[in-house]
C-alpha cells in the first residue's frame, strides 16, 4: 500500500512543485528502525500467507528473503519514518476502511439505477470542477484521491500538492457529497484535525 | 451458508452486468469510465468474499489460507483499480479531450 501510494503522489506532481518540498528530515535511529519492522512484519505477514508452509526450512527461507527485501526498499516502502512508525494512524486508518466499504456499496447501488434507468441521459450531469482539500499530508491526499475514485460517480483526474483536487463527477447528487465527511474523517485517521 | 454464497455472487453478476452495460450507454470517454471502473471494482468485492465464504465450508487451515489468499486479491484490486482509472483519466485530460457536458446548461 505504501509503495502504491508513494508512486502515485509522485506520479501527480510535476517536476517543479517536487523540487521545493522541504526534504523530512529522519526522526532518530529508533523511528527507522521501527519502519522497518513495520516493512518486514508486512512483508512477511504475505509470505506466510502466500507461502501456507509452517515448517523450519520454509520459514527460515521467509525471514531471510523478506529482510533482504526490507534493506533493498529502504527507500520505497517507508521512507517518512514519523507517518510510518505510529501505530495510532494505523489502527485510526483500518476503523475508517468500513465506513469506506459502506460508502463504496451505497454509490455502487447509485451509479447501478443510473445505468439502468431508462432516461439516465437526463439524470446525468458529468462535469470536471475543482475542491480545495485541508489535508497536508502525501498520505492523506493519496488516500483521499483514491477514495474519491472508488466512491462511484467521482472520478479524481489531478492533486496538486497543495491540496487542490480536480474531480470528474457524473451527478449532482455525487458532486454535492464530496468536500464533507470522507474528508473529515481521512482528516482525522491521519490526526490533522 | 450456500444461501449467503449464492445471493453474494448474483450481486456481484448484477453489478458486472451493470459495468458492462454503462459502458455502452454512457455518452463519452469520462462517464463510461465510471462504471467501467467502479462497478467492477464492487462486483469483484462480492463476488470474491462468496468465494471465500464458499471456500471456508470445510474448516482447515489450508482452507483458511485460502481464503486469505482470496481476500488479498480484492485488496490489490482496491488498490490497483482507482490508479488504473486515474491513468486512463490523466491521459485522456492530457491529450486535450474534453468532457460531455450538457446541452442546455
Amino acid at each position: 500500500m505504501k509503495a502504491q501510494a508513494q508512486g502515485k503522489a509522485i506520479h501527480h506532481e510535476p517536476a517543479r512543485e517536487s523540487d521545493s518540498r522541504p526534504v523530512v528530515p529522519s526522526h532518530g535511529t529508533a523511528r527507522s528502525l521501527l519502519s522497518y519492522a513495520m516493512a518486514f512484519f508486512i512483508l512477511f505477514c504475505l509470505w506466510v500467507i502466500l507461502s501456507g508452509k509452517f515448517d523450519l526450512f520454509h520459514l527460515s527461507l521467509g525471514v531471510i528473503s523478506c529482510l533482504m527485501v526490507t534493506l533493498f526498499s529502504k527507500d520505497l516502502l517507508f521512507p517518512e519514518p514519523r507517518t510510518a512508525g505510529s501505530f495510532a494512524i494505523w489502527i485510526r486508518f483500518i476503523r475508517y476502511i468500513p465506513w469506506l466499504l459502506y460508502q463504496i456499496f451505497m454509490a455502487n447501488l447509485h451509479v447501478l439505477y443510473l445505468v439502468f434507468h431508462p432516461k439516465m441521459m437526463d439524470l446525468i450531469d458529468p462535469q470536471i470542477f475543482r475542491l480545495q482539500s485541508s489535508l497536508k499530508g502525501d498520505l492523506a491526499l493519496v488516500t483521499f484521491a483514491n477514495s474519491i475514485t472508488l466512491t462511484p460517480g467521482t472520478i479524481t483526474v489531478y492533486v496538486s500538492i497543495d491540496g487542490t483536487f480536480t474531480v470528474h463527477a457524473l451527478d449532482k447528487q455525487s458532486r454535492e457529497g464530496l468536500p464533507g465527511e470522507m474528508e473529515r474523517r481521512i482528516a482525522k485517521a491521519f490526526g490533522e484535525e | 451458508m450456500d444461501v449467503i454464497v449464492v445471493f453474494l455472487i448474483i450481486c456481484g453478476l448484477i453489478f458486472f452486468t451493470g459495468g458492462a452495460v454503462g459502458i455502452l450507454r454512457f455518452p463519452d470517454f469520462y462517464s463510461r469510465l465510471h462504471p467501467a471502473g467502479k462497478l467492477d471494482t464492487g462486483g469483484a468485492l462480492l463476488i470474491m468474499v462468496a468465494l471465500a465464504l464458499f471456500n471456508l465450508h470445510h474448516f482447515s487451515l489450508s482452507t483458511l489460507l485460502t481464503g486469505f489468499k482470496i481476500i488479498l486479491i480484492v485488496v490489490f484490486v482496491f488498490l490497483s483499480s482507482p490508479t488504473a482509472i486515474h491513468g486512463i483519466v490523466d491521459a485522456g485530460v492530457r491529450a486535450g479531450l474534453g468532457p460531455w457536458t450538457k446541452k442546455n446548461d
